[in-house]
């Protein structure tokens, strides 16, 4: 058992360690008709070799992939004007640009950038945005998600996500030898890094409200267990690992509780509230059918989950208070499943079956109306709202690979991330 | 003003959280009886027997599962979202039940799959389904509860990859592991 432990050890260090290549390039399947159009230009740069960083390459294409803007084209950028002063915002209007973004970034030391941009309406000639931003070289990438964020919130009035993470199960090999890695990743697939991996299945990663742990179900023992390890210090705890099943974990709003799926001796799976502090263990639900995929309310008052009490699984509010009963949600076809609420809670994203497939759907929680199906795989599962709520992160298949990709939460852009090793699942979108 | 100290405030928590994370740190010991990942079942059900049906040829690697007699089948097949156990499955069910209780030291472990179809947690409780369903047909024919335990792995690990029936079928499934 130490030598296993040891053997896992090294190996996950030496993965830890390795700055490993993008996993994903992002191609836009469906866009939208109203893009706004941008340009940003180059950014002047120190002219020595380490500030190459192209800050505007990564801001474009943060903008771009948001499906919201339409980006100028490099090549068919003219002029390379770097502050507001050298803006002939006339010829930037002829070409149809509605904003533009300029900036420089200068090196101030041997591991010290600042990065200055502004942004103007090219209509108007107003600048509306005006930053530096000081970093060193680990945070290049960091701060242009930041640029790209500030350019966002600023045009279209919502919070950018662009510098936030997610984090996935990548599958790599064959059968019977696969092995399973959790990865963490910015939100643009770029930076990845494994802080597990384990030869017998990983699943159901979940951040924490802070962004600093998740918590996920390990098979290692052969058995499902349920952990909860802080990323920065790797270190792990085992919180569940009763006789059954010990599955589908989320967090509380306030961070101190786990929501899990268990089961008792005869295999009816039930969901359980965990507090982290005390190991004190409620139930919650308790039905013989099958109750699992548990999802906190915002006021940590009450969970969403999956059940199949009426036949097909299908999606349930209950309260947490002592004589709350169930709600059924979902009463739209035959198989509803997996909930997840939007961060406003206004709606629920979920995976839904249609005409033999399984694909995104969500559903207005005030309005109930008809749901709506965003998607049109055949295997769209797991779906997880980035943080801002604009979008919607998935797994998907692609020509007989698992991917992901992703689709605004209005279903009108859609996009999918081609990853270059591996079948991904269960993406999971981290917090601001 | 305010406004770039506290992004630069943030930018220097980002980058130091950006650093090398260390490895994984177990803190509870692993649980008895926990494998080695990788090793197969079926060698450990060679080492609990003489009998030839259950040597390390039958069962998860799917050789020999054809020409053993009904003990040498040790998983049971089930349609799509079913968890009832198919007549055609009825003698490998009385065989190990057979086998369990003459041999009432054996325990066996009964592994519950899925097809990749739906969402992961709820195909775990398909196959925790599947599984209970075997269980209870073996209790039924008198193994003793104490001999059985089950596991669902859901869709987490098919005998078979692909996205078509062919595959489909062979993964929607209970495995019987025997265990000393």
């Amino acid at each position: 058992m130490n030598k296993k432990l040891t053997c896992f050890a090294v190996i996950a260090t030496l993965v830890l360690c390795r700055q490993a290549r993008a996993e994903f390039v992002v191609e836009i399947t469906r866009g939208q008709a109203e893009a706004i159009p941008i340009a940003v230009v180059p950014f002047s740069t120190a002219a020595d070799a380490a500030a190459s960083f192209d800050v505007a390459q990564l801001v474009s294409d943060d903008l771009a992939r948001s499906g919201r803007f339409k980006t100028m084209d490099r090549r068919d950028i003219f002029d390379e004007p770097h502050t507001g002063a050298a803006i002939a915002f006339d010829d930037w209007r002829r070409l149809n640009n509605d904003y533009i973004v300029v900036g420089q970034m200068s090196a101030e030391g041997p591991d010290h950038f600042n990065i200055v941009f502004e942004l103007y309406n090219v209509l108007t000639r107003q600048r509306l945005l005006g930053y530096q931003i000081g970093t060193n070289r680990a945070g290049l990438r960091l701060a242009s998600h930041q640029v790209a964020d500030m350019v966002f919130e600023k045009i279209i009035g919502v919070r950018g996500a662009f510098a936030t993470r997610i984090a996935y199960i990548s599958v790599l090999g064959s059968l019977p030898n696969k092995s399973y890695r959790l990865v963490v990743a910015d939100a643009d697939g770029e930076n990845p890094h494994v802080v597990m991996q384990s030869n017998e299945p990983l699943m159901s990663p979940a951040w924490s409200p802070d962004g600093l742990s998740l918590a996920y179900v390990s098979f290692e023992d052969r058995l499902p267990s349920v952990y909860v390890q802080t990323l920065k210090t790797g270190e792990r705890h085992r919180v569940s690992a009763r006789a059954g099943v010990n599955q589908a974990p989320a967090w509380s709003p306030d961070g101190k509780k786990l929501a899990l799926t268990l089961s008792t001796r005869d295999g009816n799976l039930d969901i359980y509230v965990l507090d982290l502090a005390t190991s004190a263990l409620t139930r919650i639900t308790d039905d013989p059918a099958i109750d699992t995929e548990p999802q906190w309310s915002k006021d940590g008052q009450s969970l969403y989950f999956t059940s199949d009490r009426a036949g097909g699984p299908q999606i349930y509010r209950i309260g947490l208070g002592k004589d709350d009963r169930p709600r059924r949600l979902t009463f739209q076809g035959n198989y509803n499943a997996r909930p997840r609420l939007s961060p406003d809670e206004s709606q629920l994203a979920f995976v839904t079956q249609e005409d033999g497939a399984y694909r995104i759907a969500t559903m207005d929680l005030h309005a109930r109306g008809d749901i709506q199906v965003l998607t049109k795989g055949r295997f769209d599962v797991s779906p997880s709202y980035a943080p801002n709520g604009a979008v919607i992160i998935y797994a998907t298949r692609d020509r007989g690979r698992g991917v992901l990709a992703l689709v605004s939460a209005d279903g009108r852009v859609q996009e999918r991330l081609a990853s270059s090793e591996g079948e991904l699942q269960e993406p999971a979108w981290g917090p601001f | 003003m305010k406004r770039l100290a506290s992004i630069s405030l943030l930018l220097v928590a980002a980058v130091l959280l950006a650093g090398c994370p260390k490895k994984p740190t177990v803190v509870e010991p692993p649980a008895a009886g926990s494998r080695i990942p990788g090793t197969s079942d079926a060698a450990g059900a060679a080492a609990s027997t003489s009998t030839r049906p259950l040597g390390a040829d039958a069962g998860i690697n799917g050789k020999g599962i054809a020409e053993g007699g009904p003990l040498g089948r040790k998983i049971i097949y089930f349609d799509f979202d079913k968890s009832e156990i198919k007549p055609e499955f009825a003698d490998v069910i009385t065989a190990h039940a057979h086998y369990l209780t003459a041999n009432a030291a054996l325990k066996v472990k009964l592994e519950g799959n899925t097809d990749e179809r739906g969402t992961r947690e709820y195909n775990i409780g398909l196959g925790e389904r599947r599984a209970q369903a075997v269980r209870r047909a073996l209790m039924l024919q008198g193994v003793a509860e104490s001999q059985i335990t089950t596991v669902s792995f859901g869709a987490e690990r098919p005998a078979v990859d692909g996205d078509n029936e062919a595959a489909w079928a062979q993964n929607r499934r209970v495995e019987m592991v025997y265990a000393p």
